[in-house]
């Protein structure tokens, strides 16, 4: 068996071609999943705006479970599969273990996420992507996201393999570098949440064929979300190690500190997972023990390694800047950074709002009697909507610009709208977070299809200024929606009619990498950064205060005990 | 030399720490710590916090101790769009019973200000949300679950419950209703 390479003349990266083939075909599956996803969540967004309302209820909620399983699971891990290898195979320079197994994992996940979307597309399994039990689903809709988790299940321990390959042919030397150390974190949290999957799904396909009798609600939810949670944490891991990623692509960015990343990346595998229990908070028969440990201390240790990433990754970049001469006051390094680069601008609107918007409103519903004021309003996807599409895609988009001429070979398509992309997309999306944030604090529902209650003998009128901010999540909703129909039509346009680019040298035999030599003493005396800090500390006082006037909302209340 | 790169230093983990590095890193483990405290705080002082007080139900148990509380207290018969709804008014100190169902919560208490109930929530098919509006409590409620919550309302009004955990096609008609009196009327 003989492995083909191919040197990038673009990057210098080395590919792997089978691997290289499998990352192709892994992301333009995600992209479909997204484009699924994303015609979902116009028609979501549409009806939740009060004044079109455009879909039927039944309509609506089989569109809301395609979008939440279509975007949550089947693009965000296509993607992160591709991820995986690129981090694997790649960077480490060296052959993919097991490329045919690789095949047979793709066609896993591919032939899943294709049942579970006719499960859900034929009707009567509207159960939205948490599933909760005792709502049924028809068979063959667990089935699909089970195939999909053994796809993926083997994907991560082909990327396993592939670091044991690296290691023992010697591609490189010392530690792996720090995006494949986060990628790693990231397949290690995944094994555990598609473990976690498999404990509850399975049992739930077994009980819509009939052959279990009951599943106890709770018992699901707790177990359900140690998957929906921490599925979420593979997104976090991978989206900080494509930060980390573009940095380095953009800046020649170095760590600040591989100890203090790296930690940070260890705290996630130890703390991340048990954060998902507080999806838990207001439910009943879990003490309050079990909640405040499993939430704060454990799920702080979390916050942390995030609030070290978010500091560490743009002062890596800010002290990049300084080595480069941009000195000037506080902010120079920032404002001379290439902002018309998407890869990096999408990626420096993925940190910040992944950090203001997702990361503070995320520790509000982990407190245990704040959730209380959010659990299931739109206060949560508000939340997710920071975190996983700020977060998580806008990252992956912007990595995708850098994917198409280094992975597709093409050029790029359109030059001027990627410019303008992550800013239209980023922003209209930060403002979609914000208002659904604004409509959960006044009380409006998630998962709901009419805030004017048609047809209920008692309804309840929302304040206008909750229609206002459905209606702006509307709107907003709407531009962000197309911003990434038509970066979809890019993408595709430039892989089916960019000009073809240069291969690049093919060869049989890796090329072991060349590192440049230590400067003795630790890398000479790096910048400080300042101006890092300077926006680290804002971060701080307006988490805090956010914090504080929740407290303060909440003591208005009634007393509970 | 980047994250890319394997670390130029193999024994990377005795490089020195940036100084403001570690120091944004002490400052975010002490804003940690307090937040814990908070929580753990707020039980001991704070007024709002989600009881514990759990027991494991039938719906067929839980919905006969809810008509044995209507029968006894309901002082008037409701009616909303051709919808009946017995309105219970119990004493103070006493249990009363949400039955959370396809699609309304049954029944509807008043209540006086300033004045502490037994709430009991629990579902008698698939899971509701407890949501009490304009105030904004949102409790999730289980079919087979008997949650007993001890509430004390500080204003007088009219509270609707909607649901907020989806439960199908009639889940926008799920919305109680619940008075608050000020006390003595």
């Amino acid at each position: 068996m003989t492995t083909t390479y191919r040197i990038c003349p673009r990057s210098g990266l080395q590919f792997d071609k089978d691997a290289e083939k499998l990352m192709r075909w892994h992301a333009v599956a995600g992209v479909l999943a997204l484009l699924l996803g994303g015609i979902m969540a116009l028609g979501v967004i549409l009806t939740r705006w009060p004044a079109v309302k455009l879909l039927e209820a039944d309509v609506f909620y089989m569109w809301l479970t395609a979008h939440g399983i279509n975007m949550l699971i089947f693009w965000i891990i296509f993607f992160e599969m591709a991820v995986l290898l690129f981090a694997s195979s790649t960077l480490l320079r060296c052959r993919m273990a097991t490329p045919k197994l690789g095949w047979v994992s793709f066609w896993l996940m591919a032939i899943g996420a294709i049942m579970t979307n006719v499960a859900i597309f034929s009707g009567e399994s509207s159960v939205m992507f948490t599933s909760y039990v005792p709502m049924q689903a028809k068979w063959h809709f667990y089935l699909g996201i089970i195939l999909f988790a053994v796809g993926a299940l083997i994907t991560c321990f082909i990327f396993l393999g592939t670091l044991v390959v690296a290691k023992a042919e010697k591609t490189y030397e010392g530690s792996i570098p720090l995006v494949t150390f986060g990628a790693l974190t990231a397949c290690i949290i995944a094994i555990f949440t598609i473990a976690s999957g498999a404990v509850i799904l399975i049992p739930t396909f077994l009980w819509s064929l009939g052959y279990i009798r009951e599943i106890d609600s709770l018992m699901y939810r707790t177990v359900w979300w140690a998957l929906g949670h921490s599925s979420q944490q593979i997104n976090v891991s991978a989206h900080v190690a494509i930060w980390y990623a573009i940095a380095a692509i953009v800046f020649g960015a170095k760590p600040m500190s591989e100890k203090v990343s790296r930690t940070a990346y260890f705290l996630y595998i130890l703390f991340l997972q048990l954060a998902s229990a507080h999806h838990l908070l207001s439910d009943p028969g879990l003490g309050s023990e079990w909640k405040v440990v499993n939430t704060s201390y454990f799920m702080y240790f979390a916050v942390l390694a995030s609030m070290i990433h978010g500091m560490t990754v743009p002062g890596a970049i800010e002290q990049a800047q300084r080595l480069k001469g941009y000195n000037k006051g506080l902010f120079e390094w920032l404002r001379k950074a290439p902002w018309g680069n998407p890869a990096f601008s999408a990626m420096f609107l993925s940190l910040i709002g992944f950090g203001f918007l997702g990361g503070i409103s995320g520790v509000m519903m982990g407190a245990e009697q704040l959730n209380m004021l959010i659990h299931n309003t739109i206060y949560v996807p508000g939340h997710f909507h920071a975190t996983v599409v700020i977060g998580t895609t806008l990252a992956f988009m912007g990595l995708t610009y850098f994917l198409v001429p280094v992975l597709f070979k093409r050029e790029l398509l359109f030059p001027g709208y990627a410019k303008m992309f992550p800013y239209l997309f980023g922003l209209s999306m930060y403002m979609v977070a914000l208002v659904m944030m604004g409509a959960g604090t006044l009380g409006v529902s998630r998962r709901h299809w009419d805030m004017a209650f048609a047809g209920a003998p008692m309804a309840y009128e929302w304040p206008g200024a909750a229609y206002l901010m459905m209606g702006l999540t509307g709107i907003f909703g709407v531009i962000a929606c197309v911003s990434a129909g038509l970066w979809i039509l890019q993408i595709v346009f430039s892989l089916l009619f960019g000009k073809k680019l240069e291969e690049g040298e093919t060869r049989s035999t890796p090329i072991p990498l060349t590192l440049p030599a230590p400067t003795p003493g630790g890398a000479a005396h790096p910048p400080a950064t300042p101006g890092t800090m300077v926006l680290a500390l804002i971060f701080l006082t307006a988490f805090i205060l956010y914090y504080f006037v929740n407290w303060k909302y909440l003591s208005s209340l009634w007393g509970m005990a | 030399m980047s994250a890319i790169l394997p670390p130029s230093e193999r024994i990377w983990w005795n490089q020195p720490i940036d100084k403001l590095e570690f120091t944004w890193i002490a400052i975010a483990l002490v804003w940690s710590l307090a937040m814990f405290v908070m929580m753990i705080w707020w039980h001991i002082y704070g007024n709002q916090n989600l009881a514990n007080e759990t027991y494991k139900t039938t719906k067929e148990m839980y919905a006969a101790k809810a008509q044995a509380v209507v029968d006894q207290y309901t002082v008037r018969t409701g009616t909303e769009a051709e919808k009946q709804f017995p309105i219970v008014k119990p004493p103070a100190g006493s249990d009363i019973y949400m039955i959370g169902r396809l699609w309304d919560w049954w029944p509807i208490y008043e209540l006086e200000q300033g004045k502490t109930y037994k709430l009991h929530l629990s579902a008698m098919d698939y899971m509701h949300g407890f949501s009490l509006q304009p105030q904004n409590i949102n409790i999730q409620v289980h079919p087979n679950y008997d949650h007993v919550i001890k509430i004390t309302p500080n204003q007088a009004g009219v509270y609707s419950i909607v649901c907020n955990e989806y439960c199908g096609i009639g889940h926008h008609t799920m919305v109680g209703r619940m008075y608050v009196t000020k006390g003595g009327e």
